[in-house]
């Protein structure tokens, strides 16, 4: 992998280096001031604060490649504050801060595996499956006779998250979540 | 996509009124239509225009200098509504062969050709029913800031057009912004003005931006009384770049100066090599004094034809070919 490339070579999914932190290029686009030189647009996500910024590269100049690597692992159990994930190919285990697992630890349940993105071989970020499966174990049962449309009551799961939920879900069934809006999605046979 | 799928999305018809529009909005002020040459020997020294070579002529990047040889032989005001051309510029806004329309005006200072400016604008607002283009309001007049003016507010950076590159580069690098390795002053200045000052311009309403800089400062003359900037005006609208408009520079000295200067420029950075055109050259002794401007007429219908890309407003994009 070459440690630098052209502006002009910045394709959305890249990882690269600016002012010391590992950003990804979200979208790029061609610009050029009539009267000045041509500029590469690029709209990218820093992976260390998760925050989108836009910055103008200029044709010829050299934009310093991120060394990120992404890896696929399971999560295996919590340890104290921290998680401890196992690499679905070396079966290496690695721990991992909460910090770095932030809300995500309300859909983490054992065996999930989950993708590790490392920057110089240290991790930096966990991203979960858009959508996991997870086990009711305590919600009250709804209120008979409310059927309005949009009533919801609060149930508890696996993981220990408690979230909102329709009237009609009992303990024991199985939902669906999005782990990206932490939203309850349907209810699955199971 | 079948081609006559393809067809239906290109916005042909309105193109077409824009054209009308544009036409009627000249003839109602007396200026003369010229069908300018294509085939020049020069198309321009400037350092980000790379020309189309055809045998020993080259396709014209702007017909300004025929224009303004058209000027010094004594006419007054003049249009051109036509074709150039200009290499590796593609995407979104770009195409490499573009509609340009240009006016000028013997006689006339920049602050004409921008009243013009927002008068044809609106007029051809009114012509396809786009008052608006997006949240952006077209109806002049339109607000009128300094370059200076408008990297302060939203950059935070005071910039007069008499620093030098370093001290550029330090002022920039102060305010929080980055400052590329290497780059002339125009590449740190333009750095600088697309991160942090254009997003800001032109989303509420078309935005005039004027005094530019020294450095930038192309075919543009000094301004009178203030030697760090120049008579050339921008307007920005909708996030679109829609035109550059000059106070003709008609000192031939200072011409030549600064086209012998960037012919040296681009012999130090391996850049094709244009000839000077001494027709123009020597046209200048005689031009009156004068304004002038180019508008992209295809950033126009994108702007007023509410397209993000300008495949939608043109038959074949060069990709389309």
């Amino acid at each position: 992998m070459p440690s630098s490339i052209d502006a002009t070579e910045l394709k959305p999914g890249q990882k690269l280096l600016m002012d010391g932190q590992p950003y990804t290029v979200i979208e790029r686009q061609f610009v050029k001031p009539g009267k000045g030189a041509a500029f590469t647009r690029t709209k990218m996500k820093n992976l260390l604060t998760g925050r989108n910024v836009e910055n103008n590269f200029r044709s010829g100049e050299k934009i310093e490649l991120a060394d990120i690597e992404e890896k696929g692992m399971s999560f295996l159990y919590k340890e104290g504050e921290d998680f401890v994930f196992m690499d679905q190919q070396s079966y290496e285990q690695i721990t991992i801060a909460k910090d770095l697992v932030g809300d995500d630890w309300k859909w983490l349940k054992d065996n999930m595996i989950v993708f590790v993105l490392f920057w110089n071989g240290r991790a930096i970020g966990v991203t979960l499956p858009n959508f996991v499966e997870l086990r009711v174990v305590t919600s009250e049962p709804g209120v008979k006779g409310d059927t309005s449309g949009g009533a919801q009551k609060p149930a508890t799961l696996e993981t220990g998250a408690t979230i909102n939920v329709p009237l009609f879900i009992n303990e024991q069934d199985l939902l669906r979540i999005d782990t990206r809006t932490g939203e309850y999605c349907e209810r699955v046979k199971g | 996509m079948s081609e006559r799928e393809r067809i239906a999305t290109k916005k042909l018809r309105e193109r077409s009124i824009l054209n009308r529009t544009i036409r009627a909005f000249f003839d109602a002020r007396d200026f003369i239509e010229i069908e300018a040459p294509i085939l020049v020997p020069s198309p321009g020294l400037e350092l980000h225009l790379d020309a189309f070579a055809v045998e020993n002529r080259y396709l014209i990047t702007s017909p300004e200098y025929q224009m303004k040889r058209l000027l010094a032989g004594g006419m007054k005001r003049i249009y051109s509504l036509g074709k150039v051309f200009r290499r590796k510029e593609a995407g979104a806004r770009h195409n490499p062969e573009f509609t340009m329309l240009e006016w000028y005006r013997a006689g006339g200072s920049w602050t004409e050709i921008a009243d013009d400016t927002e008068a044809l604008v609106w007029q051809c607002a009114r012509s396809v029913d786009a008052r608006h283009a997006g949240r952006c309001a077209l109806e002049p007049p339109w607000p009128r800031l300094s370059v200076g003016e408008a990297c302060e507010r939203w950059g935070r950076v005071r910039i007069h057009g008499d620093e030098d590159l370093t001290t550029l580069r330090e002022r920039i690098r102060a305010a929080g912004w980055r400052v590329p390795a290497d780059g002339d002053w125009s590449d740190v200045f333009f750095g600088f003005f697309l991160d942090a000052v254009e997003p800001h311009l032109g989303q509420d309403e078309p935005t005039l931006v004027y005094d530019w800089p020294r450095p930038l400062c192309a075919l543009a003359r000094e301004k009178p009384g203030d030697t760090r900037v120049v008579e050339r005006f921008e307007v920005y609208a909708a996030g679109l770049e829609l035109c550059n408009a000059f106070g003709e520079l008609t000192d031939v000295a200072e011409q030549r100066r600064r086209l012998e200067s960037d012919l040296t420029e681009r012999r130090r950075r391996g850049l094709p090599e244009y000839p000077i055109d001494e027709k123009f050259l020597t046209a200048l002794a005689a031009m009156p004094p004068s304004a002038g401007i180019a508008l992209g007429v295809d950033r126009l219908a994108m702007l007023l034809l509410g397209a993000s890309d300008i495949r939608d407003v043109v038959p074949f994009a060069d990709d389309e070919l």
